[in-house]
């Protein structure tokens, strides 16, 4: 046996704590420690917290919502388009979730602009479909690192900082101008809801075409001033939706919208030509309201990249940004489950 | 029966490097992954899910053959902590290779997300969506990513310290690219 002692080799020792050592190093560059410039999941989560801190057991963003249940009544006109089994004619059952976009689960109504609805398409082929949309035409911004930069500057405290923002990110402008003149409504029921990302279609040939879809409202549209709204109490629109679909249940048409070659399909913050085809392709009919607490939506997170064979992502740099921090912000809110108690009898833990 | 051979069956080499590219390919695109939001990560979750069910059906092969094989004696004059450590820290290797895949399947299965590998093959839930689940085994996933980079990193150290300080044929047993065949023809 070698004596260790007396004949330490130095040059092996040293040379196996240089490779073990590149070895850490390079995981921990990989995993983001040495790049505190990098935008991650974590970061942009923590940049949607209100000054309080999070709603523990929330969603993140988007955080006031209640749950529906319905049905979707496919056309067929969609096999055009995608090869997904949603487009084929028939019934489906969807489950999906009305939504403010607001990382405080107890905003009062009036005070939130952008309204939201997350979908969940499920088929008879064990597949689902889900989608999380907002009322705006187009999004605020082209990037999601422009949108990091919204979130820091409309939280910042200098007084100047979003008229920075606004002069680094011009296309902003179009959306606060959306925002001033855009008439309110009283109503999730009369609200029409934009993917705003694009994705790509694929149908039985193999012939792909970019697409944006809407969910168009049936209910007529009767616009109120903000004023209006702020009498009707801090959670009227989900007393009015449930009173709404009691009474009769709501519908809205999927449409489709196809890009013509050089539409800008990777930024959804510019919105489409108003000429470009447009293809309905069914009808969604919401029959029940739940409250969230206990209501099917909740164990859902609507990533929109779960998409059923037929529809894949596009240029559109959000969706993958959105799946990312989705997750972050789901992993974080059943982890918080205990702050945000199901009262069902049976419910789960 | 354990065979007294110097090396591990080329069938054990073949799978021990295919796995060892395999298994640091997805503890770097793990870390990764989680801590972007450009669109790579899309395809990185992606990966990450195929390789995972790729590595659990070979460990488990790996498993078959080395329950069969057997391993190579340890050098007789290696000192008894150091054998310990050899053998417990195999058992923790293949009990993560085999346990990760798992923890990573139950966790989507808990949250609820459908699972999609090798571009469309969909796989069933093992659990029931649970919020309490879903954070338990999410947490398991993560710390136990790190304990096994800091295993596999421990796991080369100890390699390398055989084939450069001790020189104990114990790195050869693994790493030689000979045919020979002693071991896939005990003597029975």
């Amino acid at each position: 046996m070698p004596d260790f002692q007396r004949s330490l080799p130095y040059g092996s020792l040293a040379l196996i704590a240089v490779i073990i050592g590149a070895g850490a190093a390079a995981f921990a560059y990989t995993a983001g420690w040495f790049s505190p410039q990098r935008l991650t999941p974590n970061k942009m989560v923590a940049a949607f917290a209100p000054p309080g801190g999070p709603d523990l057991g929330h969603r993140r963003n988007h955080a006031k919502g209640i749950c529906f249940t319905g049905t979707f009544d496919s056309n067929g006109a969609g096999v055009e388009l995608s090869k997904a089994a949603v487009f084929a004619k028939g019934q489906y059952p969807v489950l999906g979730r009305f939504n403010l976009a607001t990382a405080s689960a107890h905003a009062d109504d009036a005070t939130v602009r952008v309204r939201g609805l997350g979908i969940q398409f499920s088929t008879p082929d064990g597949q689902v479909w889900r989608s999380a949309m907002i009322d705006a035409p187009f999004f605020t911004v082209s990037t999601p690192k422009a949108f990091y930069g919204l979130l820091l500057a409309s939280r910042s405290k200098d007084p100047d900082a979003m008229k920075t923002f606004i002069a680094a990110n011009p296309e902003f402008a179009n959306f606060v101008a959306w925002a001033k003149s855009a008439p309110w409504t009283g109503s999730y029921a009369e609200e029409p809801y934009n993917s705003l990302d694009s994705f790509v279609m694929t149908n039985r040939d193999g012939v792909e075409h970019v697409v944006r879809w809407s969910l168009v409202p049936e209910a007529k549209v009767v616009p109120i001033s903000e004023d209006e709204l702020k009498k009707r109490g801090p959670n009227f629109l989900e007393q009015e939706i449930t009173q709404r679909v009691a009474a009769a249940p709501q519908h809205w048409t999927l449409v489709v919208t196809v890009a013509d070659a050089g539409d800008p399909t990777a930024d959804p913050a510019k919105a489409w030509p108003a000429d470009r085809r447009k293809v309905e392709v069914g009808t969604l009919t919401v029959q029940k309201i739940e409250a969230e607490r206990n209501g099917p939506c909740r164990d859902i997170n609507f990533d929109p990249t779960v998409l059923p064979t037929g529809i894949t992502t596009s240029d559109d740099p959000f969706p993958a940004a959105r799946s990312s921090v989705y997750a972050k912000s789901y992993d974080l809110r059943t982890a918080e489950a205990k702050d945000y108690p199901r009262t069902a009898p049976g419910a789960k833990p | 029966m354990t065979p007294a051979s110097e090396h591990f069956t080329p069938l054990q080499r073949v799978l021990h490097w295919i796995m060892a590219v395999c298994i640091l390919a997805m503890l770097f695109i793990g870390v990764g992954m989680v801590s972007t939001v450009m669109p790579k990560y899309l395809a990185l979750v992606s990966i990450h899910k195929s390789l995972g069910i790729a590595i659990l059906a070979l460990a488990l092969i790996r498993l078959a053959v080395r329950l069969r094989y057997g391993a190579p004696a340890l050098p007789m004059d290696l000192p008894e902590p150091m054998k310990l450590a050899a053998v417990l820290s195999h058992y923790a290797l293949y009990a993560l290779m085999i346990a990760m895949p798992l923890i990573g399947w139950a966790m989507m299965s808990a949250a609820d997300y459908p699972i999609v590998v090798f571009g469309g093959w969909r796989l069933p839930p093992i659990l029931p969506q649970s919020d309490s689940l879903h954070s338990l085994l999410w947490n398991s996933h993560y710390y136990l990513a790190f304990a096994f980079f800091a295993l596999v990193l421990l796991h080369i150290a100890a390699a390398l310290y055989h084939a450069l300080v001790r020189r104990d044929g114990v790195f050869e047993s693994m790493a030689s690219v000979s045919t020979d065949h002693e071991a896939v023809q005990p003597a029975e």
